[in-house]
């Protein structure tokens, strides 16, 4: 990753892996309330497989909001209503009879605060694995945490600690533990949420990074405030508004030349 | 941002701290005043809970430390062949029920010789506690072979006796005489002739003390004759005469006295025994033998005394002849102070001496044993539904209303209920561990509930997402990192909680837990009482020795609440985590 672009810097080049009609998620007509709270308007997006998608927008617009109905997140909000059809692999993800445990398995979660289990590092990268049934032994359980770190870009600096809690290393070793811990289960899709917010520029650079590698085998959608990662990252970016889905498509052209005014006024910063 | 706000005139508006003008200083200092002011208020209430406690615990305390100790005689007891019938030698049942109460005169009266009469040996009996056989029974039972011999025991005093080894009966003080003595006969009434007027000492005392006494009955007098109550005017002029007989007896200088149980006890030490003053004149006395005199010659100046006992005898619970008694074994080195075991080995009793927490401890311990394994589960269990499962709705809201509602229902109606219920509809037996356990259960139960949802709710929710995140159910979730995480708090709320029960006693008065029980409770339906009702008990008792008792309940009470305390730091220390 080249640390020293200025400004918005080019994109990587995106060749869509399948047709667009082989998206990994789409969404269609997706409206969140909170309450009265009308969050999420009419959002119809469609999230490629083995990219990385980037959701911007000014704070308060429904990034997380829209994020969290992916994995059904929004579920454990009492107040919170999803209304809309959004399909992971052409399957509707919000079908009563969709077991959501199996969905979350599938869709796994890096979230804005790095939130480590209370546990030890081996255990907080274990646990996914462990309840799902997905290691035969614990040699087979400790490959899949050794693997899981290794591609965190984490195993190296704790292989000698693996069983010092989680909760005492640093801000973005967490963080990257979280990720560990999101993909040990191996999901299709990784969320997001503004991970590398409370980061430092060499753990961002070491996040964005990993985010580059695992992009060949799962499908990213990553929210975040800096348009310098957006344009980084991603391959597609979209661009809410006050809960509406305001403009999507290919980074590069999303960053060089939008089509509305409102998401060329917040990517050059005139407001925001 | 205030600079980008222009003014019309285009002065820009600035509003600075300003930290140079006399007024700013002025209220740096007041500032800084206040905050002292504050600060000195919280050290004072600090202080303040501090020295009260401080005067609690040392009051409590201090009268506790009798109750810890128990004063014994060291006698040789003779147990004679035929104490148990010869066939019945090595049945451990007929060594126990055997009479032991001549066996403990006798050794008595060995220990003290010269004691005759009914009166003085009833006396001599009394000073030990009806316990007193009891370790000489036991290892009687266990080894017969020492039937026939002499074996050194100690023998259990009373309460009284062994108050009076605690501080609870005369200073005591002796004086040299000068001249020589000599009594009229060894035993019963006698008279001392001495040398020299060398009672008069004495009699002045006696004198003053009459005197002292007069005063007292004026004032009485006085009182009495301001009253308008009926018969305080006879009762004034009653008390006048008294005064004015007493006061004729202090002004006549040489008269002899009879002394009275109102003043301190006048005795004469002489030939080995001990002669109690009933008549006293300047040169000779009349008195009765307390311990016989070994004989009725003339002692020598220096080898009699006059002993005092300054607090009168009215004024004590043991009298002169006990006093003197208790002393001798003292100069004889028999009497024993070691360390009450009785009192946390054996249950209730009557006689303070044998009375023991055992049954109350047990009671407790059953009580609360019920009480636990009632609330934890239906506590914790009902706390982790209604925080992490129940729907919000109104059925909920009302059941957590009335929670919190049920914690603040004076404990006395919960004792109601379960009076109403366990015991009259449900027929459960009586004072019986198990209703009080039930019954602390209802009581614990709202605080039980109420402090783990407090804990399950401080478990930040970024850690049940993140288990979710993960595609752990919602269950899995609560029971793998949600309730281990609030365990520290949820063990704290329920010892608190259970502290609570352990203090508590009015439920437990509503459903028979009070009455006297001197068996230890071996089963939960066993009739038994709890510590905090042992006080109560204890309290109300008028025997002296049951104060100390009372005390030292008190801190074996405070003892389990520092220890169940002291375990919920622990365990919050020991189980808390970081996140
Ligand atoms: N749990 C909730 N209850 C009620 N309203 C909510 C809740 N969560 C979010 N909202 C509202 O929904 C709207 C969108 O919130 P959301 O968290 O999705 O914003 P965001 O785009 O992620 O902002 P940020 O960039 O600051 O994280 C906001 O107006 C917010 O007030
Ligand atoms: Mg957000």
């Amino acid at each position: 990753m080249d640390m020293t672009t200025q400004g918005i810097p080019t994109a990587q080049p995106y060749v869509p892996a399948k047709p667009a009609t082989a998206a990994k998620v789409v969404a269609r007509n997706v409206n969140v309330h909170y309450g009265e709270k009308h969050a999420i308007k009419d959002v119809n997006v469609d999230v490629p497989d083995q990219a990385v998608m980037a959701f911007i927008g000014p704070s308060g617009c429904g990034k997380s909001t829209f994020l969290r109905c992916i994995n059904r997140m929004n579920d454990t909000i009492p107040i919170c209503r999803v209304s809309g059809k959004i399909e992971i692999d052409s399957r509707d993800i919000y079908d009563p009879s969709l077991d959501v445990v199996q969905l979350r398995a599938r869709v796994g979660m890096v979230f804005q605060k790095p939130n480590p289990f209370p546990k030890s590092i081996y255990e907080n990268v274990a646990y996914g694995p462990r309840i799902h049934g997905l290691a035969k032994s614990k040699t087979d359980l400790d490959e899949i945490v050794t693997m899981s770190l290794q591609k965190a870009g984490l195993f190296n600096e704790v292989k000698d600690r693996l069983n010092d809690s989680g909760t005492g290393l640093s801000g973005g070793q967490q963080q990257r533990l979280c990720i560990a811990r999101a993909i040990a289960v191996s999901p299709d899709i990784i969320l997001m949420d503004e991970p590398c917010s409370a980061l430092d520029p060499i753990a961002t650079a070491r996040i964005e990074e990993l985010i580059d590698e695992l992009r060949s085998n799962f499908c990213i959608i990553i929210v975040t405030h800096s348009m310098q990662q957006a344009a980084r990252v991603s391959q597609r970016t979209a661009f809410f508004h006050l809960g509406v889905l305001v403009e999507e498509g290919e980074t590069e052209a999303i960053f060089t030349n939008p089509r509305e005014e409102r998401t060329r006024d917040y990517i050059t910063g005139r407001f925001g | 941002m205030t600079d980008t706000i222009t003014h019309t005139t285009a002065a820009p508006i600035r509003r600075r701290v300003d930290t140079t003008s006399p007024e700013a200083q002025a209220g740096v200092r007041r500032r800084y005043r206040a905050e002292a002011r504050f600060k000195s208020y919280g050290l004072l209430a600090i202080l303040t809970a501090a020295v009260f406690l401080a005067v609690l615990l040392i009051d409590v305390v201090t009268k506790s430390l009798p109750a810890f100790t128990t004063n014994s005689l060291q006698l040789d007891v003779a147990i004679p062949a035929d104490f148990v019938p010869a066939d019945q030698k090595y049945n451990p049942a007929a060594i126990r029920s055997a009479d032991y109460l001549p066996l403990m005169r006798e050794a008595l009266k060995t220990a003290i010789p010269g004691i005759q009469g009914r009166g003085p040996e009833r006396t001599l009996i009394r000073l030990l506690s009806t316990g007193a056989p009891d370790g000489i029974r036991e290892r009687l039972a266990a080894d017969p072979s020492l039937i026939g011999t002499t074996i050194k025991a100690p023998l259990l005093l009373s309460d009284d006796a062994d108050l009076y080894f605690k501080g609870a009966g005369t200073a005591i003080t002796t004086r040299a005489t000068r001249g020589t003595a000599t009594p009229s006969d060894t035993t019963g009434t006698i008279t001392i002739t001495a040398s020299g007027n060398e009672f008069s000492e004495n009699l002045v005392t006696v004198k003053l003390a009459l005197a002292e006494l007069a005063r007292a009955a004026i004032t009485e007098a006085d009182r009495a004759a301001r009253s308008t109550a009926s018969g305080a005017a006879e009762r004034a002029a009653d008390l006048r005469k008294q005064a004015d007989e007493l006061l004729a007896h202090a002004k006549d200088a040489a008269s002899a006295e009879l002394l009275d149980s109102r003043l301190p006890s006048l005795l004469v030490a002489i030939n080995g025994g001990l002669v109690k003053i009933t008549q006293l004149a300047a040169d000779r006395i009349e008195g009765e033998v307390l311990l016989p005199l070994s004989s009725a010659s003339e002692a020598k100046p220096g080898d009699w005394r006059v002993v005092t006992y300054t607090t009168p005898e009215s004024a004590r619970k043991i009298n002169d002849l006990e006093v003197a008694l208790l002393e001798r074994f003292k100069t004889n080195g028999q009497v024993e102070r070691a360390f009450n075991w009785r009192f946390f080995t054996s249950g209730d009793s009557r006689e303070p001496e044998l009375a023991g927490l055992r049954g109350a401890i047990t009671g407790t311990a059953l009580t609360l044993l019920v009480t636990l394994i009632l609330c934890l589960p239906i506590g914790v269990a009902a706390a982790i539904y209604l925080e992490e499962f129940a729907p919000k709705n109104w059925f909920t809201d009302i059941i957590e209303v009335n929670i919190n509602n049920l914690a603040a229902v004076p404990s006395i109606v919960f004792g109601l209920l379960g009076l109403a219920m366990f015991l009259n509809f449900f027929g459960l037996p009586r004072s019986a561990p198990l209703v009080g356990g039930l019954v602390l259960a209802l009581l614990v139960l709202p605080t039980i509930i109420i402090a783990s949802r407090a804990a399950l709710k401080a478990v930040p929710p970024s850690i049940k997402e993140a288990a979710l995140g993960v595609g752990a159910s919602h269950q899995q979730a609560v029971f793998h990192h949600v309730l281990p995480l609030a365990m520290p708090g949820i063990m704290t709320g329920t010892i608190i909680g259970m502290a609570h029960a352990l203090g508590e006693t009015a439920p437990l008065l509503m459903i028979g837990m009070v009455a006297f029980i001197v068996d230890v409770p071996t089963g939960i339906t066993d009739a038994a009482t709890v510590l905090p009702v042992q006080i109560y008990l204890w309290s109300d008792l008028p025997e002296l020795a049951f104060q100390a008792k009372t005390a030292a309940a008190i801190v074996v009470l405070l003892v389990f609440l520092f220890v169940m305390n002291g375990t919920a730091i622990w365990l919050r220390k020991r189980f808390e985590r970081r996140w």
